[in-house]
Parts: C-alpha cells; structure tokens; sequence
C-alpha cells in the first residue's frame, strides 16, 4: 500500500542506477540515519552504547567484510579473527611506536596491514576451492594466534601479551563517552556500507559473483580468476582488519590474543551465513542475531521476573538460540536478509498478490 | 503462510521486548550492591561454579550477620562463560544498576584487561585475589586495580621457593632442571618472568613448554619433557588442562610428587576425578588454601546452608576455590567497612569511597579471627602504593580424597618482585602516558 514504486519514472540513468531506486526506501535509509545518529546519541543508555551497539556496529562491520569474500565472491574463509587480530595489532603498533600518530590512521593502517596478510593467505584459493578453502584458510587463524603469543616485538615486549589502547583522540577531540564511542564506529559502518554496496554494484563485484557462480564459466568469459578472488581477499581483509582494530581500541580497549581466536572466526562466518549471504542488509541482520539476541535472551528471565538461576538461564539461553538457529535456517535457507526481501515483494503486491 | 508465521513471531517477540523494557528495578538504594561475574557454564564451569558459590555465600552470611554496620548487601550474578566479550556486557549491565556497583571481580584474566580500562572511567574498583596483571599490585599507576593476597608473579616466587625447600636450600639449585608447562595465554604467560629471573638468581635451567587452550592436546609437551627429564614441572593450568596433564604425567612415567601448581590448578575439579591416580601432587597456593575446619566455613553452613540459603552444594563448602570466592567477597565487604570509618557509618558507599577502603585495609589477625578467618588468612595491608597487600601462600597435597595444607606459610619474595611490578607498571604508565599518583592524590 505504501511501500509501492508506481508512479516513480526512472527518466534518466543517474535515476536508474542509484543505490535505492525506490524512494520509500530511500526514506527509510534517511530516517534509519537520522535515527542512528542523532536520536540515539542522545537518548541511548551507556549500558546500550557499550554493551549492545558498540559491538554490534563493529562485527556487522567485520561481518560486512566477511560478507564480501564469502557471500559475494564464494571463498569460504576461517580466518577472519586473524585479520581482526592483525588489524587491531597493527593499529596498536603504530599508536604506540609512532608518536603523535592519528587514531584514524593508525585505524585504517591496521585494515591496510590485515590488507597484506588477507592477499598472502589469499593465494592458496588460486588452487584449491571449498571446504579446501576452509581449512586452508584456518592456517591464517594458526598463524595469528601464534605470532601474538610469540612473537614479543608484536606486544611490544608486554610479558603477558596483552596490550592496551590508551586515550583515544580524533582530531584534537578526546574519544571518552560511550556515545562518541558509538558515533566514530557508526562512521566507519557507513562509511564502509556505502563502500561495499558500491563495490558489488560494479564491474569487480560483477567479477566477483561470476566467480563465485561458476569459475570456470566466469574464466572463459574473461574473467582473470587470480585477480578477482585475490581482490575480494583485499577488501574482505581491509575491512575486517579495521573491524579489529576497532574492536580492539574502541569496544575492548585492552585485549589479548584470545580476543581474536578461532571462536571468533566461527562466529563471524555463522553471522554471514544467518544474516545472508551476498547481501549488505545480511550483515547487519547477522551481527544483531548473534550479538543482541543472547544478550537479549540471557536478560529475558529476569524481566518476566522468573527465578532461574544463573545456570539454568545460561543454558536456557543456549537452547532457544540454537533452536532459533535450526528455525531461521529452515524457514530461510538463504538467510535472514532473503526473509526481508520477500517481505519487500509481499509489500508490493499487497493487497492483491498473484 | 511462511512470512505469516515469521510475522506472528517478531510480532511475539517484539510484543515481549515492549513488556519487557520498562522493568527497572525498583529496590530501595538503601544497600550495598555487590555485582558478581561468574561462569557457571562453558570450558572453565568446574572452577568457575565453587568460587561463584563461596562469593554469594559470603555476601549471604553477611546479611545474615547484619550487614556491614547495618547495611544490607544486595547482589546479582551475571553469567559471562569466561568470555571477555560477555564479561564487558555484564559489568556494563550491573555497573549503574541499584545504586551502582561496589567492586568488580571478574576471575579471569581477559576480563580483567577489559575492566582495566573501564573501571578507572566509572570509578569503580576491581579486585582480583590472586589473578590478573601482576604489575597491577603498584597502585600509583594502577589507581582502581587490587590484587589484594597476591599476583601471579607471587604464586611463581613461591613455587621456587618450595622447590628449594625440599631440595634442602636455594644453593642446591643449581644445575637442576625446572620446566614450566602452561596455558597458552596471558595467565600462563605471567609465570615466565620471575622464573626467568629466578633461574639467573639460582642457575637451575629453566624451560618453558605452552599448551594451548584449552589444553587436551598435551602428548607433544610431554613428549619434550620425557626428553628432558626436568627434576621439577610446575603446572600452570586452568580448566581441564590440569587433569589432562597430570594423566600424562602418569602415562609418561614422570613421578606426580614432582609436579607443583598453584591455585589455578590446584583446585578440586583438577583432581577429584582422578582420586588416587593425583596422589602425593602439591600445589603451592596463595591464600587461602581449602578450609574445611575453619569457623567461617562452619558458620556458613550453619547460618547460610542450614536454613536451605546455600548456593551451590554443601559438599562444595570449604574447598580450595570455594574458599577463594569466600575470600573475595569478603575483601571486598571489608573494604566497605573500612571505607565507612571514615565517610559514615551504616551509610551505602560509593566505588570511588570503597577504593579508599581497599587502599587502606588494615585486617590484622585478631580482625580476621573475628571475621572467622583464624588460620585461613594472614594479616593485610594495603596502602595507596602497595595494592597487594603482601602475598602468602602455602603448599597443599592431594591425598586421594581432599586437599591437605601444611602448616608452613612461605612469602613471596619482595626484594624480587618489588622492582619487577614498578618496572611493570612504570611501562604499561609510559605506553599509556599517564602519571603516577602523587602522594596528595592518595589522601582523597
């Protein structure tokens, strides 16, 4: 009834190929900002800030890169919490050894380091494909792990290995309150959505998907495969690598390797294969479906005012989240962002649908 | 009809988040509110379970005593399943709640990390007996941190120590052979600096051998220690790691009487399963080893578990981390007290107050004998520099059935780690760029 493109005539082909081609939703991103950026700045708690949507902005952030390996390009990678590490280590180690070195720097050469490290661990997928791939690429999570705990330069000779952000500062501004926390993580997810979405709209996300559809046919249609999959490495690995970064400074602001390990991994890929594959939207559903709702089922008990203790309602927690899991993915094997778009077309149709 | 169902269930769902939002808590403010992060779930559930039950004891006994000066304490849990990430969720969820938090202790090392950071923002202290960064102990840098009884760098001191006792001196050492086998993380990583330092001291050989978590996988280690043939192994585990490493130690053929923790894998949950086969392994553990006679175990079974109050099971009660948690809890409550001595009796303090207290605790022996603590605990001391408050600790045996604590205390050595914890903090001070405390700042 609303939510119906009649009327809207594309005359131009600026028109035509904007990201949003129907100005509802055009409207609803506008709002959903404004929201996002003003209206909870100033009425969010500190408990949401920092408990709920600091690190929901961030592993969408890293689920958005992930997304674009695996989802767009077809490589199934098990390595994103190493290029998390690398990029939160690597952002650590020119804050600290650089005097006076920017945070937004410092940030985004974390991403250009996990960048090197995604492209390296990315030429085994020249040759070998799948669930080859996997575990393949587990041997970047290996490298990570071992290189953080051994290698003492890295930790900046901290003898537990652990290492701590600091004061945070953007331009001259300190970075203290939770809301400014939140603020500079929603910059980077915006900024790097637009980027991604603009990305797969193109001639190399087009290169990508052909890849990830069939390779072969993609190759003798002159597709160079080294290029495109080592590409979509690049990318995928920028943006976690910046997603770690900023988990590190901004969420954690002191962590140890453990912070990055194996579980790490798993987690972003079930949030990519949740949320949807191949798709932005699937990033964010994915990340609020892994982030939010445990937190939010662990706290359920206690505001219905039952008396479970803390054990039942850890395990209570497990349980409904692994059947909402099984529920999800039959009800939608392609993910919660396909769900949300066949209530777009049901929107459309409605009230007539054929 | 898909879509329909899936409609019908947001629709439940969101009906239950709009129910559920406007619940705040409604108690009066007039208690003193104790936030407990436990893991009663996940890998590390068997130890972490016993210390969350003797923490909540503790709080329970002392409402059941009267409170402090008449305060009553409230608390509620938080499962975080020793992950960092659920442990930053839950101190933010219970840090502002019913007045706000009093201290924070998290029991894991990760977390810990994490809180370093938060904690000084929000004011609010974080204790950590026995646990975290050991250069925390140097209060000048670390304002909100207190490893109150110990850090690990203590435990590692007195397991060379012992090691030295039953070698008939520090002079025997020389030549021999000390292998440290630990958990691949920060926590295992603390023990190397002060053996390191240890073995220069002594000239006995130091090796180190990681295990990474969780610690199943050990048949490499001991295969390099069969190698090796080290006189001692000290045994820095967590979770399942120790049982797993002393089977092999069976399997290997290496004598257990030879294999020395400390509280982390010193517990109950590291043996019991194995009965006899732990036999004759010791642990040197820093205070408070397990208490099962002591007068505070007896009057939470009789004031708290008599009256069905107990948290956990009652076979639980007195054992080594049920005792750690008692412990805790209980430094956290009489840094209260003390906080009230000077800014109001019966009054509810705040976490900036409550840190004054920590940083002036005085329990002396008859004070701990009172609180039931008569041989549990030692005397403390803090002061505004010395967040610590001197490290003690003794060795415990296994004897098939229970834990066994000898009579002797040994100290950590602070000629040795004094240096070593104000080089530790002058670093993280200078990484960070922030200042030591002057002493002014120590007064308020």
């Amino acid at each position: 009834m609303i939510y119906r493109e009649n009327g809207q005539f594309k005359t131009n082909y600026l028109s035509d190929q904007q990201i949003l081609p129907i100005r509802q939703d055009r409207i609803a991103i506008a709002l959903l900002l404004i929201v996002a950026a003003v209206i909870v700045p100033l009425t969010a708690t500190e408990y949401l800030f920092s408990a709920i949507l600091v690190p929901f902005l961030v592993l969408s952030l890293a689920a958005l890169g992930l997304n674009v390996l695996v989802g767009y390009c077809g490589q199934i990678s098990l390595g994103t919490g190493a290029f998390m590490a690398i990029g939160a280590y690597a952002a650590f180690n020119f804050h600290t050894r650089i005097d006076g070195f920017p945070l937004l720097l410092s940030l985004l050469m974390g991403g250009a380091c996990a960048t090197v490290f995604g492209v390296l661990f990315g030429i085994p997928s020249l040759r070998i494909r799948g669930l080859y791939l996997a575990v393949a690429t587990l041997a970047a999570q290996f490298f990570a792990d071992w290189a953080f705990l051994r290698i003492r330069w890295l930790t900046n000779h901290s003898s537990s290995g652990s290492v701590s952000a600091g004061r945070l500062e953007l331009f001259g501004l300190p970075i203290d309150t939770p809301a400014q926390r939140y603020l500079l993580c929603l910059a980077f997810v915006v900024v790097f959505a637009v980027l991604v979405k603009n990305l797969v709209r193109g001639a190399i996300g087009r290169e990508w998907m052909a890849i990830r559809d069939m390779d072969v046919a993609a190759t003798v249609i002159g597709i160079r495969p080294t290029y495109a999959k080592l590409s979509a490495f690049a990318v995928s690995s920028f943006i976690v690598g910046v997603a770690g970064a900023l988990w590190g400074f901004v969420h954690l602001g002191s962590w140890e390797p453990a912070a990055f390990g194996i579980e790490r991994s798993l987690q972003l890929l079930f949030m990519v294969i949740i949320g949807g594959l191949g798709s932005i939207m699937g990033a964010f559903f994915g990340a609020a479906f892994i982030v939010i709702l445990p937190i939010f089922l662990s706290q359920f008990p206690a505001w219905l005012g039952l008396p479970l203790s803390t054990t039942a309602a850890a395990h209570l927690e497990a349980m409904i989240f692994g059947v909402l899991i099984v529920f999800f993915l039959i009800v939608e094997p392609h993910g919660l962002a396909r769900l949300w778009s066949t209530g777009k077309e049901k929107l459309r149709l409605w009230p007539f649908p054929h | 009809m898909k879509f329909r169902s899936l409609a019908l269930s947001t629709a439940v769902l969101a009906a239950g988040l709009a129910t559920a939002l406007p619940a705040p808590d409604a108690r009066a403010a007039a208690e003193q509110f104790f936030p407990a992060l436990v893991f009663r779930t996940g890998a590390y559930a068997p130890n972490g379970a016993p210390w969350a039950d003797g923490y909540i004891d503790y709080l329970k006994l002392v409402n059941a005593r009267g409170g402090i000066n008449g305060v009553k304490i409230s608390f509620e849990e938080c499962e975080t399943g020793y992950a960092t990430d659920r442990g930053v969720e839950c101190y933010e969820r219970l840090k502002g709640k019913n007045g706000g938090a009093t201290v924070f202790q998290p029991l894991s090392t990760g977390i810990t990390f994490a809180l370093t950071e938060k904690a000084p923002v929000d004011r609010i202290p974080v204790i950590t007996a026995g646990y975290g960064l050991s250069e925390s102990a140097d209060g000048g840098v670390f304002g909100w941190n207190f490893p109150i009884t110990g850090v690990h760098w203590a435990s590692a001191d007195m397991q060379v120590q012992y090691i030295a006792q039953r070698e008939g001196g520090f002079d025997r050492l020389k030549g021999k052979k000390i292998t440290l086998l630990y958990h691949d993380s920060p926590y295992g990583k603390e023990a190397i600096p002060v053996l390191e330092a240890r073995a220069a001291m002594h000239g006995f050989q130091f090796n180190a051998i990681p295990v990474t978590h969780p610690g199943v996988e050990q048949k490499s280690a001991w295969l390099q220690i069969r190698q090796n043939r080290p006189d001692y192994v000290l045994l820095w585990g967590w979770g399942v790691m120790n049982p797993t490493a002393l089977k092999e130690a069976q399997a290997t053929g290496f004598s257990r009487e030879k294999v020395i923790g400390h509280w982390p894998s010193g517990g109950e949950p590291d043996v019991a399963d194995l009965g006899n086969a732990a036999k004759g392994y010791s642990a040197v553990v820093l205070q408070p080893a397990a208490a099962h006679d002591s007068q505070v175990v007896e009057e939470i079974l009789s004031k708290v578990h008599a009256k069905g109050q107990g948290t956990g099971p009652k076979e639980a009660v007195g054992q080594m981390l049920y005792m750690r948690g008692v412990v805790s809890a209980m430094i956290g409550v009489e840094g209260v007290r003390r906080a009230q001595e000077r800014f109001g009796k019966g009054k509810v303090m705040t976490g900036e107050q409550v840190r004054w207290g920590l940083e002036n605790l005085a329990l002396d022996q008859p004070a701990l004998d009172a609180l039931g603590f008569a041989g549990v605990l030692r005397p403390i001391h803090t002061s505004c520099v010395d967040h610590m408050g001197g490290a003690w600790g003794r060795v415990q045996t296994w004897d098939g059935s229970r834990w066994v604590p000898s009579g002797t205390w040994f100290q950590a050595d602070e000629q040795l780690l004094k240096p070593m914890i104000r080089k530790g903090a002058d670093k993280y001070a200078e990484n960070r760029k922030i200042e030591r405390r002057s002493p002014q700042a120590c007064q308020d």
